[in-house]
């Protein structure tokens, strides 16, 4: 179902969480809040949900009014950080309780709900725990668990917090991946919140990126990474290189290849995949010299700093393994750089 | 299995604790055993056989299980109000509920006497409207006993309502739960267990209390005398085989009763996976 916030407003206290938020969650997509700690990506998740009120504004699901609901009649799935699983029951019960607290005109037998768990179990390859207590499984059967559960009640959208925030690394890869296939198998309107970009990018069909209680910028992740709308998305959307033209930076600019006479703002975001390289035949020809570089599996990132400078800044590239072979550097050579690309904001 | 802790002490604490008990409870109470072994099996018969005996036996459980089961409503719905709310005068009200731990029984027992008696403030109101008497009656060993017992549930519950995961009850409410099944299927079974302790709690403090009760109790033989004034008046009158027949026969049956909710509490922890 599509979801529509329209002004949506938050205060605590003095502070304010949200402020005037609108947007249109198209029906079917997977989409990611995105955003630093305190940004109200959390609030806003629990607001659709009907967890917390909002001060102001409507939310709208399939374009109908839902914001006086409960939380237990608007028909969502909630998947928290923490898993919220209920610990005093097994994993068949905790998957079968939404089933169960139905009213019983439209609740389903116990036959048919024990089928209906055991399928949910198998969707995501646990049946096997099936008389376990939560405290009984690792974090990431937790979470599919938990998943498992929010799926039994045939959510019309489904709410995550945060839902690998609190695994480890490589069960969190895994279960990216695995929510995306499980996404393009069911097709309901999902989002979740998350702080960490490259989740977010990997995941979602949809990014939208919040800041201090705004709607920066709202996109497919390709959008979001080539045109940023502003400084904070293009720095928060991996990583970045930021020169100010009215410092000294403007002279590493100058070095790169970029005319100053008339620049299209006063700070320039470069990635360091848009920085080229190559290596200089005298040291005379570039005051740029290789301090450092780092071995990131596919690529490698060079630290780049110049010689006599008041600034110790280090400018990072990245280059693919075998390119950075073929330069044949070793630490202290000097360089010739060229920015390929760069984002200019004001 | 053996495992390392940092700090080893394994042997002396466990030392201290058996040489502790024993002078605490093991030593007093196989004093009792001894004593009454001395007499015959007819002797005993005699002894709790007795008709006032009995009476009195069935006065002092029966209070002592409805105080114990009406402390256990009211502490948990204080409990509750005291984790679950902010308000004005929270600290003074958390204060308040120590305060029959703190007071001499006796007082406690004449305060309530006085307020609860036929003329009483308490009492007389009690009287004129719903006819019904307190002081001097069971009801009024009833009355004691909830006073006393209070900080039991209260102190027992509240620790476990606190470190109670909120997300919990969020999570039953977006699976479609109503107000009253996230009550009952959610915070209910996971605070029960607790609720069973605190209930035990009141109910041996109820069994064995003494100072409190004799005041408001009236202490009519067959309607409201309890156990622990029989021993005292059997005492009194040098009788001390038959005061210890009787403390020895209390012990036990509160010892069992102690121990069957014990089991219903494993049998709970065990079914919700706890243990």
């Amino acid at each position: 179902m599509s979801i529509l916030l329209s002004n949506i407003n938050k205060k605590f206290g003095q502070f304010s969480a949200l402020q005037n938020i609108n947007l249109e969650i198209p029906e079917g997509e997977l989409v990611a809040l995105l955003g630093p700690s305190g940004c109200g990506k959390t609030t806003l998740l629990r607001i659709i949900a009907g967890l917390e009120g909002a001060d102001g504004g409507e939310v709208c699901l399939n374009g109908k009014d839902i914001t006086a609901q409960h939380v237990s009649n608007r028909g969502i799935g909630f998947v928290f950080q923490h898993y919220a699983l209920f610990r005093h029951m097994t994993v068949f019960d905790n998957v079968a309780f939404g089933l169960r607290v139905k009213p019983k005109k439209h609740r389903p037998d116990e036959a048919t709900i024990a089928k209906k768990v055991h399928a949910l179990l198998e969707l995501v390859q646990l049946d096997w725990l099936h008389d376990r207590f939560p405290d009984q499984l690792s974090g990431g059967q937790r979470q599919r668990i938990a998943l498992a559960r929010a799926l039994a009640v045939e959510p019309s959208v489904l709410l995550l917090d945060e839902p690998f925030g609190a695994l480890d690394a490589s069960v969190r890869k895994d279960l990216r991946l695995w929510l995306r296939h499980l996404h393009q198998e069911l097709h309901v309107t999902s989002i979740f919140v998350t702080h960490d970009q490259e989740e977010a990018m990997e995941v979602a069909s949809q990014v939208v990126v919040l800041n201090k209680g705004r709607i920066e910028q709202q996109g497919i992740p390709s959008e979001i990474y080539d045109h940023p709308v502003n400084a904070f998305v293009s720095k928060f959307i991996g990583q970045t290189n930021v020169f100010h033209v009215e410092k000294e930076d403007s002279q590493w600019l100058e070095h790169a290849g970029i005319v100053l006479d008339d620049p299209q703002g006063l700070i320039a975001h470069v990635r360091p995949h848009d920085i080229q390289i190559e290596k200089a035949q005298s040291a005379e020809q570039s005051p740029i010299i290789l301090k450092d570089w780092q071995h990131l599996g596919a690529t490698i990132r060079l630290e780049l700093s110049k010689i006599q400078s008041q600034s110790n800044a280090i400018v990072y590239a990245q280059m693919p393994n075998e390119q950075f072979k073929n330069l044949n550097l070793s630490k202290g050579d000097h360089v010739l750089l060229q920015i390929k690309q760069a984002h200019w904001f004001n | 299995m053996r495992q390392s802790h940092v700090i080893q002490g394994f042997a002396p604490t466990l030392g201290l604790t058996v040489v502790y008990l024993s002078l605490v409870v093991l030593i007093p109470l196989s004093t009792l055993v001894f004593k009454s072994l001395q007499l015959s099996w007819d002797d005993y018969l005699n002894v709790i056989g007795n008709a006032r005996v009995l009476a009195s036996f069935r006065v002092s459980f029966i209070t002592s299980l409805a105080a114990a089961t009406i402390t256990s409503f009211f502490g948990f719905i204080i409990a509750w109000v005291l984790v679950r709310y902010p308000f004005p005068g929270k600290r003074f009200l958390d204060a308040l509920i120590d305060l029959p731990f703190a007071l001499p029984t006796s007082v406690a027992g004449i305060v309530l006497a006085t307020i609860y008696q036929p003329n009483g403030a308490v009492g007389q109101f009690l009287q004129d409207n719903f006819n019904l008497k307190i002081a001097y009656t069971p009801l009024g060993i009833v009355v004691a006993l909830i006073f006393i017992s209070l900080p039991f549930v209260v102190r027992t519950v509240e620790p476990v309502l606190q470190e109670f995961d909120f997300t919990m009850e969020e999570a039953a409410a977006s699976l479609g739960a109503s107000r009253w099944q996230v009550f009952s299927k959610i915070i209910f079974p996971n605070i029960f267990p607790a609720l069973l302790t605190g209930f035990a709690l009141s109910f041996a403090r109820g069994i064995g209390e003494y100072g409190s009760v004799i005041f408001i109790a009236g202490n009519l033989p067959y309607v409201s005398e309890v156990i622990p004034l029989l021993i005292v008046t059997k005492l009194e009158q040098y009788d001390y085989s038959g005061a210890t027949v009787i403390a020895l026969t209390m012990l036990v049956a509160s010892f069992l009763l102690l121990l069957l909710i014990n089991l219903l509490q494993m049998w709970v922890r065990k079914r919700s996976g706890q243990l």
